[in-house]
């Protein structure tokens, strides 16, 4: 018989607490992967945000942080520089890393500190229940945009990768999806590059967001959210390497 | 100044505007006295307040330990514009020390009888030696030797260890600028 | 890269109090320093920027101050002495951290060199921030330990022993200072202090290499778990302030009036107690050094005889109620403070002593 998935060692053999067709467990499994196949498990230390993914220590079995909403890109500077041979990752989701915690990505970026920074953009607040985050869609329903976002009240979807990639503090920037088997390749390819720069010691930040579905706020079945990243998502979050 | 055993406790404040080298001043005096083995503390004002154009600093030199840095009533005044003296002279302690810059205050200052009082032309001395940037350094040198606790050749001493490098060539000036102000005091007539 | 050229000193310097915290920082082996700009503590940062390159080792403005306790939580996570200096408002912003580095129960030293407020309040000196500092500041149950010196020389002498309590108990620890103590020079004597025998740092974050996964957080959802590590925190904390109280006292034990005052007001309480004992004035001092833990038991002690106690602060009456609480009914709390940048002076305090004593008489 032919093993058609084999588990990645860093990838604990637990099952996971996110809801069927999540992009989340899908990530970390790339993540895992990633880790393993450039052999950095036992010198990397991951930041997990406050958000779906919080307890993501539970399943990346390298050492791990859990930080304050949004202030990881803060934690993992006061890491890296204090450890410039670790490898070190944040894993935020987009209330975590492009709302409350705008400031401190920014600013990584714009000092350029050697990290990776995987951005989970899955359009809504998953965690707190459904509510709207900055790159929710246009006329999208959530539980605080009930007649759907309108960009004259609560602006358009925010481009993260569009405004970091203007800081010459930024050396790679990607945007992925989670929305069908040829991306999530891709997306895994992007997340190997990210991770490789900071292996070479290239002098900046590295970050891949990926386009991830929650099917449940997004109140579709697995296929159908998959399906919606592929139409609709992308129009707001053109996929492809940005810088 | 002095304690009933005639232990040395000087409270002293110096004070004028932005740019006449009050904190310069008052740092060298500390300087000094560490080094001559007494006790100090000072307490320079800062931040905004000396943007507003004031400046000032208060010293308490003792031969033991002491408690409060913040001086409440001065034994010495030294000060270098008009505003400083309305300011602290009614402040100053009967039988305390004025000392004020005569080139820039054209009053008389309305003091108790019992203090001494020095009128000091400390610009137009510092012009005499070169520039008026030494009037702080002739206040200083009138000051240490009216109260004579601490002698001028200590000061001159002192005075590379709190000027930075680059102002190192101005200390022969500064060395001249005590001299002149200690030397004005000597034979200073006084109330 | 280690180049140890910490200028230890056998000879007495002239420096101001914020120099001096930042040099001693150095030689306790800070590793690490983030920090925002704010008035009157400026000349930490720009102390350790210089320094802290010459040495080796780290220093970063950060964006924010939210930014800056977060860095510390960080560098501190992977067992690194970190640290970082602000004033009131400055510290306000970076509670959410402290919290996080008590519930994640990770040593660090935060300064505070206070300054007057609510809100933007001004840069003068003031001790407004008891309450924040010794309440825990943050959400959550939790203390950190406060450090009160004064003088410049205590503001060196006290960081060696912030960088040891932080790393023995694993918990946030507080310098509380004002902005005179910052701006003042004073001759210091800086010496390296021998460290205390600390506890391994295991559960730091240095990659999973040949051990198990390390992880630090303070999510604990499951019924019962935060429960249990809050205790555990109780019970650190009693045994903390069952060990580790620091105050000195003068002439209590023959006195009918105890002022007590911690930081740059001790210091005109001394002055305005040796005054009165000059007039025959039966008044001593005390002065707590560590304000959390609180020196509740001396206070106590004191209070068994019938003396009054007059709280002196730069506020408008804050450790005050830790003073009531200690006294306990047992004799009469006095307050007298100045707010917003008011310093009282020695004559000022003396005279609350004389009015005090001549009605106590009465
Ligand atoms: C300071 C603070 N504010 C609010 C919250 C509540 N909160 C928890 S997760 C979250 C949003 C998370 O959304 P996102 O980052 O998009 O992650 P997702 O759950 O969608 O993966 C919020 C607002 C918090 N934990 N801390
Ligand atoms: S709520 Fe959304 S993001 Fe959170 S676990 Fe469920 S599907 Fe995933
Ligand atoms: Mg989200």
């Amino acid at each position: 018989m032919k093993t058609v998935f084999k588990r990645t060692p860093t990838y604990k053999d637990v099952p996971t607490h996110y809801c069927p067709g999540c992009g989340h467990g899908i990530a970390h499994r790339l993540l895992a992967e990633v880790i393993d196949e450039l052999d950095i498990r036992d010198r990397t230390i991951g930041i997990a945000p406050v958000g779906c993914a919080v307890l993501e220590y539970d399943y990346i079995d390298v050492d791990m942080v859990e930080v304050a909403h949004g202030r990881a890109p803060a934690v993992a500077t006061g890491m890296k520089r204090t450890n410039p041979d670790k490898i070190i990752f944040s894993y935020q989701g987009d209330g975590d890393l492009a709302s409350i915690g705008a400031g401190e990505i920014l600013h990584a970026g714009h000092r350029g500190e050697q990290i990776t920074v995987i951005f989970i953009n899955n359009a809504v607040y998953g965690m707190t229940g459904g509510q709207m985050a900055p790159t929710t869609m246009l006329n999208q329903v959530t539980t605080t945009t009930p007649k759907g976002r309108n960009a004259v009240e609560q602006g358009y979807p925010m481009q993260v990768c569009e405004l970091l990639a203007v800081l010459p503090g930024t050396i790679y920037i990607e945007r992925c999806a989670m929305s069908n088997p040829a991306a999530i390749k891709n997306a895994k390819k992007a997340l190997r590059h990210a991770f490789e720069l900071q292996v070479e010691g290239a002098q900046g930040m590295s970050l891949v967001e990926i386009l991830s579905p929650c099917p449940t706020y997004w109140r579709m079945n697995p296929p159908d959210a998959m399906a919606w990243i592929d139409r609709e998502m992308v129009k707001a979050f053109p996929l492809g390497k940005i810088k | 100044m002095q304690d009933t055993k005639n232990e040395l406790y000087e409270e002293l404040i110096i004070a004028g505007f932005g740019g006449q080298g009050i904190m310069l001043a008052g740092k060298l005096l500390a300087q000094t006295a560490m080094n001559c083995g007494r006790e100090v503390t000072y307490m320079p004002s800062y931040g905004a307040e000396v943007r507003g154009g004031t400046a000032n600093c208060m010293l308490v030199i003792a031969d033991n330990e002491i408690a409060c840095p913040v001086v409440g009533k001065p034994d010495s005044l030294v000060v270098m514009n008009k505003a400083s003296l309305n300011k602290f002279a009614p402040i100053l302690k009967n039988n305390g020390l004025l000392i004020f810059n005569s080139s820039l205050i054209d009053i008389e200052p309305d003091v108790d009888e019992s203090i001494e009082v020095i009128r000091l032309p400390a610009d137009e001395l510092a012009v005499e030696l070169g520039s008026i940037k030494a009037a702080n350094m002739v206040a200083l040198g009138a000051y240490l030797q009216a109260r004579g606790f601490l002698d001028i050749e200590s000061a001159i001493q002192a005075l590379p260890e709190i000027l930075a490098e680059r102002y190192h060539k101005t200390l022969p000036l500064n060395s001249e600028a005590l001299r002149r102000g200690a030397q004005f005091a000597a034979g200073a007539i006084r109330r | 890269m280690k180049v140890n050229t910490e200028l230890t000193t056998t000879k007495r310097v002239l420096m101001c109090g914020n120099e001096a915290l930042a040099e001693a920082a150095i030689i306790a082996g800070v590793d690490a320093y983030f920090g925002y700009p704010i008035t009157p503590q400026n000349e930490i940062p720009a102390y350790m920027a210089k320094r802290m390159p010459e040495e080796g080792r780290v220093f970063v403005q950060s964006e924010s101050e939210l930014a800056a306790i977060n860095m510390i939580f960080g560098a501190a996570a992977t067992g690194k002495r970190a640290m970082t200096s602000s004033s009131s408002p400055g510290i306000s912003l970076m509670q959410e951290g402290i919290s996080y580095l008590a519930g994640a129960e990770l040593p660090a030293v935060i300064v505070n060199v206070m300054r007057g407020g609510p809100g933007l309040g001004n840069i003068a000196a003031s001790q407004s921030d008891y309450f924040q500092a010794t309440r825990g500041g943050g959400h959550g149950d939790y203390r950190t330990i406060v450090l009160a010196p004064a003088s410049a020389q205590e503001m060196a002498d006290v960081m060696p022993l912030a960088f040891d309590l932080a790393d023995q108990y694993r918990m946030p620890v507080m310098i509380l200072a004002d902005g005179l103590l910052g701006q003042m020079m004073e001759p210091v004597l800086l010496e390296k202090k021998e460290k205390r025998k600390l506890p391994p740092k295991d559960w730091a974050l240095t990659g999973a290499k040949d051990r198990p996964q390390n992880i630090v957080r303070s999510l604990w959802l499951k019924e019962g778990v935060l429960e249990k590590l809050n205790e555990k925190l109780q019970a650190r904390y009693a045994q903390i302030a069952e060990n580790e109280v620091l105050c000195e006292q003068y002439k209590v034990e023959d006195s009918d009036i105890v002022l007590i005052a911690y930081g740059i007001s001790a210091r005109i309480v001394k002055s305005a107690v040796t005054k009165a004992r000059k007039e025959g004035i039966k008044a001593g001092w005390i002065r707590p050094v560590t304000l959390w833990p609180f020196p509740s038991e001396q206070i106590s002690k004191a209070a068994e005889e019938l003396r009054i106690f007059l709280t002196v602060e730069l506020s408008c009456g804050q450790m005050v109620e830790d003073v009531k609480l200690a006294v306990a009914g047992k004799s009469p709390v006095l307050f007298f403070g100045r707010t917003g940048g008011g310093v009282p002076t020695v004559d000022d305090v003396l005279n609350q002593i004389r009015q005090l004593t001549i009605k106590h008489k009465s």
